[in-house]
């Protein structure tokens, strides 16, 4: 039972990495097509992004001109990823209620960020978070650790949509693995290299209208069969899903509280400390854009997250009575093309082939997107944090700054390659709960810290961030996914498989400590500083005004 | 970083003694905290109902329905957080920062 909540709390996160076993399918043309006016669409914003890609501002933050509503588009985008359209959609298909549970959790940690983080984090920090939480620390020891923070859970997140994209391509175009891997690689190396934020912004946005647009349109079409009435639709799902009137309430899925808590402290904090959506905020002019761009990136996720709802229930009933969707025609038995492809079903089944090649498009869109932004997250964390600040001191010739960070991408792109070639077939659920688990447990912690709590020492920072990273990992793999799943043991050591809801504490609890433990003349000196720091945060006092375009 | 106005900590100082910062910052910091709380309480309490009395989500939404009271319950814990965020944007993009380039204004005078 345990390992069933398991694998089902954590679908949605890895759809894409969920049909282990998923066979290649014949080439779909119209996919293909598409795909392909998608790919001309974004290398030429490429090219456009490139000629305004000049400076280092410009390939971090996109020069700061970005507005707000665009930024809300972008990191709509960021979040919106194949995984929620195609997972949750699933979920709902399979559990009814408990999927809408899981996307609530999903959607509820916006609101925290804007009330708490969106303007501190635009008046505070100038390319990467880790600027924020070394503004008045030790710029060598915590921009080491922010660095480590981000690049963790990059290659984590990297490796899961890598993954991802070699089996949902598989699926959807009929190409092979190893080539879909290399081609979103090389994709994402051309928009990041060449284009910069500014790139990888307007691909976001493309793709996020694109997604918004499809996922709107599938539903209209979806409803229409039935009268756009919801009671018609829960009528038939009840009438024909295995569960029956169950799936209108909470069913098993979160049964074990203390792991339903877990994960949602995960997911809700975990989006205040994922370095691709943190970046975001420093692409806009000022934090009243800030502002704007959450409340935007709320308001289409949440939109979002219900379609995905609605389109789980339509398929209850449209895919689900259909046998030409599942293997060998048995109805309930495994779907074609696995789980996690009720969406494209639907897709199929009311929109026809040329919708499903849209669709499939589309999702493939959204991957190469989210990739582009963790491998600017990443290669910023190296280039900036890493190379300009800690080994150059602040010092470092933009020129060489700019070529390190394009070094950096190359690197992580075949890092990302090789690991997605790696861990094909592979189970890398465990992944993903170390990536929302490290982001909610060690990045976010010291962020907020850094922000709120004056007393913060550059020692609480490190002991309590790098608390929270090890005993995430530890916890991680002593869960039952990676004990008994990947590592063959017969029984879990810790037998939840979100740590959120101890090693996330636990890192506060080390911050507050090792802060307050700290007499050192630094920890005086970095405590008085807080006066000012405490002034910029709120007016903007200072904080770059970086707009060149 | 380090900002490189040389007399950055002076006017730092000066911000702080301006009473209008004091009532910034406490208004902010109020309205940002509560409205954070308002959030996670509702989130929580559904989370528990979920854990503790999933039977309540189960009620028909009216009699003879199949649709559930978990169904709206759910569409308002979503449109709630758009609402909240969208009272702190606005308050937060006009009183707040009139408040707050006031402040800058009196400290340049």
């Amino acid at each position: 039972m345990k390992r069933l909540f398991a694998l089902l709390a954590l679908s949605p996160l890895l759809a894409n990495a969920a049909p282990i076993t998923a066979e290649k399918q014949p080439l779909n043309l119209h996919a293909i097509g598409m795909f392909f006016i998608f790919v001309l669409a974004t290398l030429l914003i490429t090219w456009w992004a490139a000629r305004r890609t000049r400076s280092a501002a410009d390939f971090y933050s996109a020069g700061g001109g970005i507005t707000g509503f665009q930024n809300g588009l972008a990191i709509a985008g960021d979040y919106m990823s194949a995984a929620t359209l195609l997972g949750l959609s699933s979920l709902v298909f399979a559990k009814g209620y408990d999927g809408f549970v899981y996307i609530i959790g999903f959607f509820v940690g916006w609101p925290i960020v804007t009330f708490l983080m969106a303007e501190r984090l635009r008046n505070l920090g100038r390319y990467t978070f880790a600027d924020i939480v070394s503004y008045r620390l030790d710029q060598t020891r915590v921009r080491s650790f922010a660095a480590l923070g981000s690049l963790t859970v990059v290659c984590c997140y990297l490796v899961v949509q890598m993954v991802g994209a070699g089996q949902l391509i598989k699926l959807l175009f009929g190409l092979d693995y190893r080539t879909a891997v290399v081609v979103v690689g090389l994709l994402m190396l051309v928009y990041v290299i060449f284009g910069g934020m500014l790139a990888t912004t307007w691909v976001q946005i493309t793709k996020a209208v694109l997604l918004l647009a499809g996922g709107t349109t599938l539903v209209l079409m979806a409803m229409s069969r039935f009268d756009f009435s919801f009671e018609t639709l829960a009528a038939q799902a009840v009438a024909v899903h295995a569960s029956g009137v169950q799936i209108m309430g909470p069913g098993t899925l979160l049964a074990d509280p203390i792991n339903a808590v877990s994960l949602s402290l995960g997911l809700v904090f975990g989006i205040a400390g994922l370095p691709h959506i943190l970046m975001r905020f420093f692409t806009v002019p000022n934090a009243k854009e800030a502002r704007k761009s959450v409340l935007f990136a709320t308001v289409f996720i949440g939109f979002f997250f219900l379609v995905v709802c609605v389109l789980g229930y339509t398929a209850i009933v449209i895919v689900g009575t259909d046998p030409q969707y599942y293997v060998d025609g048995k109805l309930g038995g495994a779907m074609i093309g696995g789980g996690n492809m009720v969406a494209m079903h639907l897709a199929k089944a009311v929109g026809g082939n040329l919708f499903l090649g849209f669709l499939s498009a589309v999702a493939f869109a959204t991957i190469l997107a989210v990739v582009s932004g963790l491998a600017l997250a990443g290669a910023s964390a190296i280039s900036h944090d890493l190379y300009a600040s800690v080994l150059k001191k602040g010092k470092a010739d933009e020129k060489k700054e700019m070529r390190v960070s394009r070094i950096a991408t190359v690197c992580l792109g075949i890092v990302a390659i090789s690991l997605g070639i790696l861990f094909e077939g592979q189970n890398i659920a465990f992944l993903v709960g170390l990536t929302f688990g490290i982001a909610a447990s060690a990045n976010f912690p010291v962020l907020i810290m850094a922000m709120y709590w004056g007393g913060l020492t550059t020692r609480g920072a490190l002991y309590g961030g790098l608390t929270g990273l090890v005993s995430a990992l530890a916890l991680v793999i002593c869960s039952p996914s990676v004990w008994v799943g990947v590592l063959g043991h017969a029984q879990a050591l810790f037998p939840y498989d979100q740590p959120a809801l101890f090693s996330m504490p636990l890192a506060f609890l080390v911050i507050v400590v090792a802060s307050k433990l700290d007499r050192s003349e630094r920890a005086d000196r970095e405590r008085a500083a807080y006066a000012d720091q405490f002034v910029r945060a709120q007016t903007g006092l200072g904080a770059s005004m970086a707009s060149s375009h | 970083m380090t900002t490189d106005h040389p007399n950055h900590a002076h006017t730092c100082a000066q911000v702080r003694a301006n009473p209008k910062f004091k009532h910034l910052t406490r208004q902010r910091a109020l309205l940002a905290w509560s409205l954070s709380g308002v959030v996670l309480a509702i989130y929580y309490s559904f989370i528990m109902v979920v854990a503790f009395v999933p039977a309540w989500l189960h009620l028909p939404l009216y009699d003879g329905s199949h649709l559930s009271l978990g169904m709206p319950i759910g569409v308002t814990i979503i449109l709630l957080s758009w609402l909240l965020t969208a009272w702190y944007v606005h308050t937060a993009n006009t009183r707040f920062d009139v408040l707050s380039s006031q402040i800058l204004q009196e400290t340049h005078a």
